[in-house]
Formats: C-alpha cells, sequence, structure tokens
C-alpha cells in the first residue's frame, strides 16, 4: 500500500460499493411494477469485512456447475430484500423502502466523496507547500 | 457495473412506463367506442413487465445482469362485454345490440396514477446518480 492509498484510507473502495449497490437500488425501483421481481441489496457489513481482509464464511463448492457465491464477490453476497408486507403480484419492492435506501446511499456517497476531496487538498498543501 | 449503469438501468424503466402510460391513453381514448359484434368489442389492454436479464443460460448468484425492465407483451382485460340495445346504430347487429368496450375509467385513472408515480421516482433515481457523477468528476479540483 502506498501512500497515496494510505492517505485515501477506505473511502476509495467505499465509492465502488456505494456505486455497485446504487445501481442494485436503481434496478430495484426500475422492476417496481414487475410481477414476481424480488429486490435485492448486499450487505455493508459482509462488505467491509471482505474490504479489512477478514474471514467471510463462504460455502465450498466441489463442482464447476455450483452457483457461484459470497466467496466470488467483492462486495459479498448479493441478497435478497425481506419484504415488510406481501403482494398480489408476488413483487418484493416497497418503493419507499428502495427510495429512502438509494437516497442514503446517495448521501454516503457524497460523504466518502468529502472526505476524499479533504486528503486531495490536504495531499496538495504537503506537495506545494503553499496554503 | 456502477453509477454508470444506472442509466441504462432507468433508461428502460422510463421507456416502460411510457408504454403503459400509453397504453392507459390508448384504453381511455378507446372507452366509448362501440362495435357490433363481442368478438370485435374493444377490450381494456395492460402491459406485461418482466425483468431484462442478460443470459439466463449462465446465471451467476451474485450478478444482477443489467437488471432493468421490459414490456413482455400485453394482457387483455377478461371483464365481460356488455351489450346495449341500440336499433338506430348502424354498428348493431341483427338483433339490434351493439357491444361496450370493457374499459374501466376509474381502474385506468389509479394505473395511469402509479405509472406516473414510477416514472417520476425513476427520473429522481437518474438525477441523483448524474449529480454523483458531476460531484465524482470534480473530485480533488481546488
Amino acid at each position: 500500500m502506498n501512500i497515496i492509498d494510505k492517505a485515501f484510507g477506505i473511502h476509495a473502495a467505499a465509492l465502488s460499493f456505494r456505486s455497485q449497490r446504487g445501481s442494485v437500488l436503481a434496478a430495484n425501483i426500475a422492476n417496481s411494477a414487475t410481477p414476481d421481481f424480488l429486490a435485492r441489496d448486499y450487505d455493508f457489513r459482509t462488505a467491509l469485512k471482505k474490504f479489512s481482509g477478514d474471514q467471510v464464511v463462504a460455502m465450498q463448492s466441489t463442482n464447476p456447475m455450483h452457483i457461484k457465491t459470497s466467496a466470488s464477490n467483492e462486495f459479498g453476497d448479493l441478497l435478497y430484500r425481506v419484504p415488510t408486507r406481501t403482494t398480489t403480484n408476488g413483487n418484493t419492492v416497497e418503493a419507499d423502502v428502495e427510495q429512502a435506501a438509494f437516497s442514503d446511499n446517495a448521501l454516503r456517497y457524497q460523504t466518502s466523496l468529502q472526505f476524499l476531496n479533504g486528503s486531495i487538498s490536504g495531499l496538495r498543501k504537503a506537495i506545494t507547500g503553499k496554503i | 457495473m456502477g453509477l454508470s449503469s444506472v442509466f441504462e438501468i432507468t433508461g428502460t424503466a422510463l421507456n416502460a412506463q411510457s408504454i403503459h402510460i400509453d397504453t392507459i391513453a390508448k384504453n381511455m381514448a378507446n372507452a366509448q367506442v362501440l362495435a357490433g359484434s363481442e368478438q370485435a368489442a374493444y377490450r381494456a389492454k395492460r402491459p406485461v413487465f418482466a425483468s431484462i436479464l442478460e443470459s439466463s443460460m449462465n446465471f451467476d448468484f451474485n450478478k444482477l445482469s443489467m437488471g432493468g425492465v421490459k414490456v413482455d407483451g400485453m394482457s387483455y382485460s377478461d371483464t365481460p362485454i356488455e351489450k346495449q340495445m341500440m336499433r338506430e346504430n348502424p354498428f348493431a347487429d341483427a338483433q339490434g345490440y351493439v357491444y361496450l368496450s370493457n374499459v374501466n375509467m376509474v381502474e385506468e385513472m389509479a394505473y395511469m396514477m402509479e405509472a406516473s408515480r414510477n416514472y417520476q421516482s425513476n427520473i429522481e433515481v437518474m438525477n441523483t446518480s448524474k449529480q454523483l457523477m458531476q460531484r465524482t468528476i470534480s473530485l480533488g479540483a481546488a
């Protein structure tokens, strides 16, 4: 890990996780009227564990035909949302929940950007020696 | 897949929802259409949505393959067609009956609200992602 990576810390990885999660939530919102569509999302805890190199419990696959699970994915499993109520067409997207999650995700993305901006301006000051 | 695929996904959703609104407009426009037989009577149409899968052959549990939405076909309302006695109508059959459409205006209005709300939330997603991308581009600018 070089000095620039150290300066940016977790926020560079956070941006990539947030943008990935953003597209998953966008797909949920896009499919809010699709029959039998199951809303999906990432688990932040697993993604964080993956980033910090902690052991993530994964199923062992002994055959190449097995469905790939968490081990192969950078952010952990893409899980299914547990709906708070059921619908007649089998769709588990709850528009309000997804919109809230999307704006929360966008806000956290902006937070990471803000931190990165701070580190960049700090580095710039260190390089140029001027304020 | 990342922020840029959001535009693809919401783009397909906007398209699907505008087809929905088009269909509703068509149903409402044809609500008063009379026909000479039960088969020819206008039946309310409704688009059937399906999510777009890149390829179901190499299914990967962790890959959301694109995830957009498409209109998979049209379903026709199975509400019974009503007939009305109207001898003076040129469309009337031998018994003097004309057949009304089975469009339910109240139902159409409800569907229209649903479609327009879906459209709005997709626009919102697109706008937010656009702002995030713009901020990312200007990252580190003094």
